[in-house]
């Protein structure tokens, strides 16, 4: 009998990030313009202690101008997506769920494209209406999903598919109605992009996405109960209104958190929990943590692929994803079948 | 002399027995509910006044046919339900006004086998029982750890203790199940047809382990059942139900009269008197 340590969260933890910091070290130097590895640690260090001038112009401009940057939003995405599929899977009982079975991507696409449509020259447009569409859709689904007064895992189910599904059907219309320019940006939006800065200052992003994650793990032990029934749970003392509904909540804002930045990037909500619970077991109180990181790992690598693979020319990151991960996921349904 | 009373024999005398009365455990007072499908329609069953009373060291057992009102009656006693009329006290408590976790580490309910969405293995599963005890958020101490190893071998399930919970027989899942219910170490532990899935042999051993845990242990075990024979041999206390109705509530040798049994069960049924006061049942053979 060894119970989970906080210890041993924090190992699991330490681990992940050197990996995720090994990892940005690789993809600041990968690219049009190369930088030695130890030029990039100096510059980091000295930027990290405020001697900025004493790096030097170009290293500043490529590091902290163009791919750190991106690199951060990656490791946001990534976060937000997997900690938000480790919570619906959870919440909904179900190991396939993933942060867009709910419909929050579908509400904001529908937003970007009505963005598109009625102010298309408005820096920043796309992404707001983004956002503002999948909270329109968290607030529906939440209230259609509920039965007996609470939220019911498998009424929330059916009202996202089915909102999912009249949402998509909107989009398909209204794309018929973009010009053709618009349509192509729509295309790379709906596959998943980390091209474009988000419009918000990225440090509002993270403290809502620590936020988030944050009110999430602080449910993790009652998730672990959850997913032994949540009838069980309440024997045992679990409030499971209060946690479903702080799970809610957190996953569907982290998910349109991601979805407005970066389009809906498939796949990493759904495998990364998977992975993590093969790697460090599945408690919630582990896999939570591990989740965020291992889900930054994930879509920097993703996208350090995505912009080094046929450069110049760069690939949608969500198009990387669903190429490595539509074979991790028919090989983990199938386990399971077994 | 019965299974009961051969264990009660062999039992030195608990802690609590020192003090001057048993205290009463669990309370049911004229406790009425009423189910409907939506807030407006009309109740589509109703369970009529109930009241009783079990103690210390007492296994009860709640007996019925299919929709007399066992689980209903069961919900009530664990809290999850609120009766219409009545009163139902665990301790001198209200069991409806304890808020989750109190109520967690006085009532602990064992119900069918669990479904488990990812695998766990069998001290994980049993460590859950913990849970009321702690913060919300919280690792395991080392005296979790003992609870969980004492509960498990309440119940004989030392050695499946890293087994995976998917790996176990029916039996060796309903033990595991018993002992994440003793981790929590409540006072009064309610049982939903813990006999379900079991073979005879199977059924004998968990009464009566059960019937030990009553005698050897704080707990007030509750065990809703269709085992006439069972609940006679090892029951203290039985509260028949039929219909939505407490019919009759009292000793094994009160309550089992042959034209009562036979008009609740729709079954004929031979009803003998054994020496040591426990009553026999078994089906009539000129049907």
């Amino acid at each position: 009998m060894r119970p989970l340590t906080s210890r041993r969260v924090f190992n699991v933890c330490a681990l992940l990030i050197g990996v995720l910091f090994v990892l940005v070290v690789i993809s600041l130097r990968m690219g049009a313009y190369p930088i030695a590895v130890r030029d990039i640690l100096m510059t980091l260090i000295n930027g990290a202690l405020g001697r900025r001038d004493q790096i030097p112009s170009e290293f500043s401009l490529v590091v902290f101008g163009l791919r750190l940057p991106r690199i951060a939003l990656g490791i946001l995405v990534g976060a937000a997506l997997s900690t938000a599929g480790a919570g619906f899977q959870a919440l909904l009982r179900n190991p396939l769920a993933d942060p867009y079975v709910l419909g929050v991507s579908s509400g904001a696409a529908l937003g970007a494209i009505v963005s598109l449509i009625v102010l298309p020259f408005t820096p920043g447009a796309v992404q707001v209406a983004a956002f503002a569409g999948a909270a329109a859709t968290i607030g529906a689904v939440y209230f259609l999903g509920r039965r007996g007064g609470q939220l019911d895992s498998a009424t929330l189910l059916l009202a996202g598919i089915i909102t999912a599904s009249f949402l998509s059907a909107v989009i398909m219309f209204l794309m018929t109605i973009l010009s053709s320019r618009d349509l192509r940006g729509m295309a790379f939006w709906l596959m998943g992009d980390l091209s474009s800065a988000p419009a918000v200052d990225l440090r509002w992003l993270y403290l809502l996405l620590i936020v988030a994650v944050g009110s999430i793990y602080t449910t993790s032990s009652d998730l672990n109960l959850i997913l032994t029934g949540e009838q069980e749970a309440s024997h045992l003392g679990v409030n499971v209104r209060r946690v479903k509904f702080v799970v809610y909540v957190g996953a569907s804002l982290l998910t349109g958190l991601a979805v407005s930045v970066s389009g809906a990037i498939g796949y990493v909500g759904l495998l990364v929990p998977h992975v993590m619970r093969m790697l460090f077991g599945t408690d919630y109180r582990v896999l939570i943590p591990a989740s965020a990181i291992g889900g930054a790992i994930i879509v920097v690598a993703a996208d350090l692929l995505a912009r080094t693979v046929v450069a110049p020319t760069e690939l949608p990151v969500g198009a990387m994803t669903a190429i490595a991960g539509a074979p991790v996921f028919i090989y983990l349904m199938r386990r399971r079948v077994r | 002399m019965s299974a009961a009373e051969q264990n009660r024999g062999s039992v030195a005398a608990h802690p609590e027995d020192s003090a001057s009365a048993p205290r009463v455990r669990l309370k049911v007072e004229q406790a009425s509910f009423a189910y409907s499908p939506t807030d407006r329609s009309a109740p589509t069953f109703t369970l009529g006044p109930a009241s009783f009373e079990a103690h210390p060291h007492e296994l009860v057992a709640i007996l019925g046919p299919n929709a007399s009102g066992k689980s209903t009656l069961l919900r009530l006693l664990a809290g999850l339900s609120k009766p219409l009329a009545g009163r139902i006290e665990v301790d001198g408590e209200e069991v409806s006004a304890l808020d989750l976790r109190t109520r967690a580490k006085r009532i602990a309910l064992v119900q069918q086998e669990s479904e488990l969405l990812f695998p766990l293995r069998v001290w994980e599963y049993v460590l859950q029982g913990r849970y009321p005890h702690g913060r919300r958020l919280r690792f395991e101490s080392d005296n979790d750890c003992l609870m969980v190893g004492n509960a498990l071998a309440q119940v004989g399930a030392e050695p499946l203790r890293d087994r995976w919970m998917d790996q176990l027989s029916g039996g060796e899942k309903q033990r595991v199940i018993l002992s994440r219910a003793l981790a929590q170490q409540p006072s009064l532990l309610l049982l939903d047809e813990p006999t379900q899935h079991l073979d005879i042999g199977g059924k004998v051993e968990l009464l009566q382990r059960l019937r030990r845990l009553a005698d050897e242990t704080r707990h007030t075990v509750l065990v809703v059942t269709h085992e006439l024979d069972l609940a006679a041999e090892f029951a203290d206390r039985i509260v028949l139900l039929h219909k939505g109705k407490c019919l009759r509530v009292g000793t094994p040798a009160e309550v089992y009269d042959r034209a009562l049994l036979e008009e609740v069960f729709e079954a004929p049924l031979e009803v003998e008197m054994r020496p040591g006061g426990r009553p026999r049942v078994s089906l009539r053979g000129d049907r």
